[in-house]
Formats: structure tokens, C-alpha cells, sequence
């Protein structure tokens, strides 16, 4: 099994440790991983802005780097969720199918394809799950609050793995941080109260950490603990699950 | 309404300048999320309620056409009036001119999103007849001059105290009396007279029976069959959507209304009008405002199958947190925004774009209607229509460029990352809204492709 390591464009640039514990945490379960040099962006910010007719490029560019692979995974849940919705070839669908029926977000890859049920990995801290939107109700990571249906939580089942970790619970387990793409800046105000909002949320409840499947969510809160000098740190799952110390 | 003049993002802006009062408004809108939750789940069938509605209101829209002659010919067969109205303008005629033949001049109204669409009440307020709100909270909003801003709730986003300043000024209550069941029972003893008054009642409808000819008017407070049961005429206004095929199908959708909407089991009343009584006239006016436009639209047609619960508003922190007025349009909130572009796409440009594309509205919604991948379309159409700013077109086709040419996706890469660490007031300052209130990310030395071609070969296999 070869896996090709897709890491978003914003994951690339300015959070490489978390893609660096992505790599190594999938080579020391055994796993293969190839990362293809020349990838770039899935297309999202543009296709959420309105202008999914400008992602094409993007979308060759994919198919380019990662269609031959077995699995993808990025330890993204929005990035991933715009591909398995979005990727479009329109001269070989069939290869676009196949590829959108490949790409896992790390947490479902490792839960659902690896079936992980041990890992060597220590945290000793009080942590607060974000759940990103579109790992949540795009990609069913966990069970969605709004549902009259049987709880589960993917992100949960591998935290609770984690040595010395402790998992609070929120008041309001599954609301959006307000990050939403360009939303965070065409709509800052708001934006940036329901960031806010949140991060009270896990502090009120004594998280020293929050962690989440989506790099995007968490750079908007930690924008927000940052701004505040707040001692709370954000962190990306990756992180944990591979965190040994 | 007026004219907007700004956009959602600089009304919610305003609106967040107290953050106090945003707290208050999101706590309240998220009881009644969580009073949802808790009567949605205390029955075991929820979610096969919704898919039977859902799949009940697909029908509807595929058959349309008949469902509204079966209906009409069964009003008409009940001694009920029937007019047809294309647009907000006919509709308020027809009132107007049902009113006029009458010689009345004063209506009391129970609450009616379609007629706030319309405008009915400046319309006729212009012609001479005086129109009262009977619904507690659009009587609120009508005292002070201003449109609601939820579909169930229309003052949520006023406090008790701002309710008692308008009473006392309009109503003449004591100054500072902000008790809710005082101003109630002043509020009911005002409309009392009202009531009692008024030969002519408008309402709304919920449910409109196709094979009966029957409607059905939700309400808590009565105020719908007040009006009706004391008014010599007695007028209803429906979206042509509002049918169902069958008496049956009630069972589904009065199930999942008052608990979709306030958490309640039902609403207190649930009114069925069917016949006028003797010496009584009753109209119904069916009105198409957009809808057959929308029905023609498929990625947007099952949004005609809302039953104006508002869950989707409760639920959704972007409204909770920019509130209903934000919207600029009567209907607001997540089911607004993938409705208004419908009705005028350039006023409405800034709309679906007010949303994180969470989907949360999706999952409350008691009729399963995909609201957050119709505002995900509606963003699509509104771009290639053209409604989209210049500066915003340029900069998308620079960030496309970019980003599907590797090589300058990383030259640029290295130098924001440079930018971040060497020069941070160029990004750090007032003009960029990411920095408003919050830090910009710490720039790393080096990217993970950086680091990757360093330390770890193609295959994977490390070199360090």
C-alpha cells in the first residue's frame, strides 16, 4: 500500500510540524508514504468564493500528482472534503471518480482504513476537540448534534489511545469556529466572535489544548489565544497522536 | 423595506459593536436550539419524519400545477373565493380591492411572512386602511417601524426594556415597566379592541389541503383565529408552495413544525378553515412572487419546501451572532439567503456569502432541504452572473493562477513566509481584517515541501 501524502497549500506554508507528525506518524504504522513535490491547493478558496470555473487547474494538478496512488490522505478534513465533492477531469471522469474515492482525511484513513487500535503515543494535558464543520457534517468523523441518531466520534476512538490525555467536554460540543474561507475576512466581525466564542468554550471547561482535523479552524483560534496572550495552545490531532514526549 | 444600503458584513459589523447584547442574542436563539434538540429527540421516528416530509414535499413541487387546481377547485367548491396573484403587486391589490368593494377600512392581520414580503401593510396603509399586527411579536415590530427579523420570532432581538420603551411611547405603559406578562396584558387588551372592532382578518397559512380545500393557521397565541372567527371577511394569503397533497400528511408536518421551530410538541393552535359561516366571505389569495421562477431552478427548487420553522436560523452562529436584520430581507438567516437571490440576485449578491458553509441548517431542517450546499451554488451563479466585485474576480484569478503552477505557488509561499517573519507590519496593520483582532500565523523558516526534500527521499525512505 502506497500512500500519497497530500498536504494543503496553507498546511505547507505555515504549519509544517503538523505535516511532518502527519509523515511520521503514518511511517511508523507501517505505511509507505510518498509525498509528490509539485502539489499545491485543492481548489477550495476559490471554489467557496463562488469561482469553482477557475479550479480546473487545480483539479488537472491533482490528478497529476496523486491519481496514482492506492490512498491519499491529507491531515485536512476541509481539503479533503472539496475533493471527494469537487474533482472534476471532464476528459477522463472515470480517473476523477477514482481519485475522489481514494483521498482520506487522516483521522477516517487511520480508524477506517488502518483500523488502528493501539498507539505508542503520550500527551499528558486536558484537551478540547474542535470539530471542524466539514470533518463533522462533510465527512461524518463523528456523530453530527443536530441528528436523533447513535453517538461515535472517530477523532475520539484515536484520542482516547493517547496516553495521559484528557478529553473535556464542551457546552456546545459541534458549533463552527467562524474560520469559513474568505468568510474570515469578508465577514471578520462575525468571523471572529464565533472564534472567539468557541475558545471561551474550552477554556471555560479547562482545556489547555485544542485540537482539531482541520489546520484551517485552528489558525483562526489561535489568531484569537495569541491576540489574547491566552496560555491555550491549538494543535493539530497529528500532533498528538504522534506526540511521544 | 427600504433600500438596503449596506451589505450583510457591515450590518452584522454594527451589530457586533455591543457584544453584550450579540451574547444575549446568541444565548437566546441557542435555548431554542437546544429545546429542538431535546423534543426532536424524544422521538425515536425524528429522522424518518423528516425524510417522509422531505420526500411528501418532493411530490408536491413535481406536481404542482394539479395539486393547486385540485385545491382550488375544492375551495371553490367549499364556498371559499379564490384569486391568483403573480406577483407582490397583484396580491396587494386583490386585498385592497376585496377591502374597498366592502368599504372597510381597518384589518387586523395575524402574522404572514408572504404579506411582509409583499408589503401589504404599507401598501394599504397608503390607500387609507389601517392594518394591525395581531402576532404579539410583529405587533412589537410594527409600534416601532421596523420589519422582523425572524420568521417565528420577530422581536428576538430586542430585550424586555427596549419592548417597554416602545409601549411606553407608542402604548403609553409607565416608563420603565419592562415585566413581560404586564406588557402582554396590555398588548392583549389594546388588541382586544382590535379584534373586536375589525370586519376584515388576513392570516397566513401553514398547510394548505389539496384534496379537502382546507388551510391550516399555526399559532401560539390564538391571534390567528381571533381575527378570523370575529371578522366578516376573512381573507388568506399562501405561497403556492404551501400545498400538500392530503388531510393525512398533517400528521407528518404538524409534528415536526412547533418542534423544528420553538421545541415544543405542537403549537397551541393548529386552526383548520374550511367554509365560511353564514354571512361570512372568505378569500384565499395563492401567489407565485419568484416561486414558480424557483421552481424551474434545479439545484434550488427544494428550498420551496420550507414550513418557515426557523430552525435554521436558531441554529446557524452566523446569524445568532449578526441578527435576522442583518439579512436586509424578510426572510433571513440561512433559508433567506438561498431564497432571496431568487427574487432580486443583485440586491441579494452578498447573502449566500453570509454563511461558513457549516451545515448545521441542513440538519435541522424538518423538510431536508440541502441549504448549505444551495448557498455553495448560489455563490457559483451569483459569480457568473456577474454580481461578483472586480477586485474580488482579479484577485481569484491571481490566487487560481498561483496556485496551479507549483513553481510559483512556492515562490510566493517563501516569500509570505519571509514577509511573516522579516517584515510582519506589512501584513500586521489595519488594512488587512485578519489582523483586526486576531495574530497572523508565526511564519516558519522553512514549508514542508522545504523540509521534505531535505530530509526524506521520493520513496519515502529517510535520508537523515
Amino acid at each position: 500500500m502506497t500512500v500519497g501524502l497530500f498536504i494543503p497549500c496553507y498546511v505547507n506554508q505555515f504549519y509544517p510540524q503538523a505535516a511532518i507528525a502527519t509523515l511520521q506518524l503514518l511511517q511508523k504504522l507501517g505505511v509507505e508514504v510518498v509525498y509528490p513535490p509539485r502539489q499545491t491547493c485543492c481548489g477550495q478558496p476559490m471554489a467557496n468564493s463562488g469561482f469553482e470555473h477557475l479550479t480546473q487547474d487545480c483539479n488537472r494538478l491533482f490528478l497529476e500528482n496523486f491519481s496514482d496512488f492506492d490512498y491519499i490522505v491529507a491531515p485536512s478534513a476541509s481539503c479533503v472534503l472539496h475533493v471527494k465533492q469537487h474533482l472534476h477531469a471532464p476528459t477522463n471522469p472515470a480517473l476523477a471518480e477514482r481519485t475522489r474515492s481514494r483521498v482520506y482525511e487522516l483521522v477516517e484513513f487511520l480508524t477506517d482504513v488502518l483500523k488502528v487500535e493501539n498507539l505508542a503515543a503520550r500527551f499528558p494535558h486536558k484537551v478540547g476537540i474542535h470539530q471542524s464543520c466539514h470533518g463533522l457534517r462533510g465527512l461524518y468523523l463523528a456523530q453530527m448534534s443536530e441528528l436523533n441518531a447513535s453517538p461515535f466520534s472517530k477523532p475520539v476512538q484515536l484520542l482516547n489511545m493517547v496516553d495521559g490525555l484528557e478529553l473535556v467536554d464542551l457546552d456546545r460540543p459541534d458549533e463552527c469556529c467562524g474560520f469559513g474561507g474568505t468568510f474570515c475576512v469578508a465577514e471578520e466581525a462575525v468571523s471572529v466572535k464565533m472564534g472567539k466564542d468557541r475558545v471561551t468554550d474550552h477554556m471555560k471547561n479547562g482545556a489547555e489544548y485544542i485540537t482539531s482535523v482541520d489546520l484551517s479552524c485552528l489558525m483562526h483560534l489561535e489568531g484569537i489565544l495569541h491576540r489574547n496572550k491566552s496560555a491555550v495552545k491549538a494543535v493539530h490531532i497529528a500532533e498528538i497522536l504522534n506526540a511521544t514526549v | 423595506m427600504e433600500k438596503a444600503t449596506k451589505d450583510h458584513a457591515a450590518l452584522a459589523e454594527a451589530f457586533n459593536r455591543d457584544e453584550e447584547h450579540v451574547n444575549w442574542h446568541d444565548g437566546a436563539l441557542w435555548w431554542i436550539r437546544q429545546k429542538r434538540d431535546i423534543a426532536a429527540k424524544n422521538i425515536p421516528e425524528w429522522e424518518q419524519l423528516r425524510e417522509t416530509a422531505s420526500r411528501i414535499k418532493s411530490n408536491v413541487l413535481a406536481n404542482l400545477h394539479d395539486y393547486l387546481l385540485e385545491f382550488e377547485a375544492n375551495l371553490t367548491k367549499n364556498g371559499v373565493t379564490v384569486h391568483w396573484a403573480a406577483d407582490a403587486e397583484e396580491h396587494n391589490r386583490i386585498v385592497y380591492s376585496i377591502l374597498k368593494a366592502k368599504e372597510i377600512t381597518q384589518m387586523i392581520k395575524s402574522k404572514s411572512m408572504l404579506t411582509e414580503e409583499c408589503h401589504l401593510n404599507e401598501y394599504l396603509i397608503e390607500r387609507g386602511i389601517d392594518v394591525i399586527n395581531s402576532d404579539l411579536g410583529e405587533y412589537i415590530q410594527q409600534l416601532d417601524n421596523e420589519p422582523p427579523s425572524h420568521i417565528v420570532l420577530p422581536c428576538i432581538h430586542k430585550r424586555k426594556e427596549e419592548i417597554g420603551e416602545i409601549f411606553h411611547e407608542h402604548l403609553g405603559t409607565e416608563k420603565g415597566v419592562s415585566d413581560p406578562t404586564t406588557l402582554t396584558r396590555f398588548a392583549r387588551w389594546h388588541l382586544r379592541d382590535a379584534f373586536i372592532s375589525r370586519r376584515a382578518a388576513l392570516t397566513g397559512v401553514n398547510f394548505a389541503v389539496a384534496e379537502t380545500g382546507e388551510y391550516v393557521v399555526c399559532t401560539n397565541e390564538g391571534n390567528a383565529d381571533m381575527g378570523a372567527h370575529l371578522s366578516d371577511i376573512q381573507i388568506a394569503s399562501m405561497g403556492i408552495e404551501k400545498i400538500i397533497p392530503k388531510k393525512e400528511h398533517l400528521g407528518v408536518f404538524l409534528r415536526l413544525l412547533a418542534r423544528s421551530a420553538t421545541g415544543q410538541p405542537i403549537t397551541i393552535y393548529s386552526s383548520h378553515f374550511k367554509k365560511p359561516r353564514p354571512g361570512q366571505e372568505m378569500h384565499l389569495v395563492l401567489v407565485d412572487l419568484g416561486r414558480s421562477r424557483q421552481l424551474g431552478r434545479p439545484d434550488f427548487r427544494d428550498s420551496l419546501k420550507c414550513i418557515k420553522c426557523g430552525a435554521c436560523m436558531n441554529t446557524c452562529p452566523v446569524y445568532r451572532k449578526s441578527g435576522g436584520l442583518s439579512y436586509h430581507n424578510t426572510i433571513s438567516g440561512p433559508i433567506g439567503a438561498i431564497l432571496a437571490p431568487n427574487l432580486d440576485m443583485k440586491r441579494h449578491a452578498d447573502l449566500p456569502f453570509a454563511s461558513t458553509l457549516c451545515g448545521s441548517c441542513s440538519n435541522v431542517c424538518p423538510v431536508k432541504i440541502n441549504i448549505h450546499d444551495q448557498l455553495y451554488q448560489w455563490r457559483q451563479v451569483i459569480v457568473q452572473e456577474g454580481y461578483a466585485a472586480n477586485t474580488k474576480v482579479l484577485g481569484m484569478k491571481a490566487m487560481a493562477w498561483t496556485l496551479s503552477s507549483p513553481g510559483s505557488y512556492s515562490t510566493i509561499g517563501r516569500a509570505g513566509r519571509w514577509v511573516l517573519n522579516n517584515i510582519p507590519f506589512a501584513v500586521n496593520n489595519k488594512f488587512n481584517p485578519w489582523y483586526k483582532q486576531r495574530e497572523m500565523p508565526d511564519g516558519p523558516k522553512e514549508s514542508f515541501g522545504e523540509w521534505y526534500a531535505k530530509n526524506q527521499g521520493d520513496n519515502g525512505s529517510e535520508k537523515v
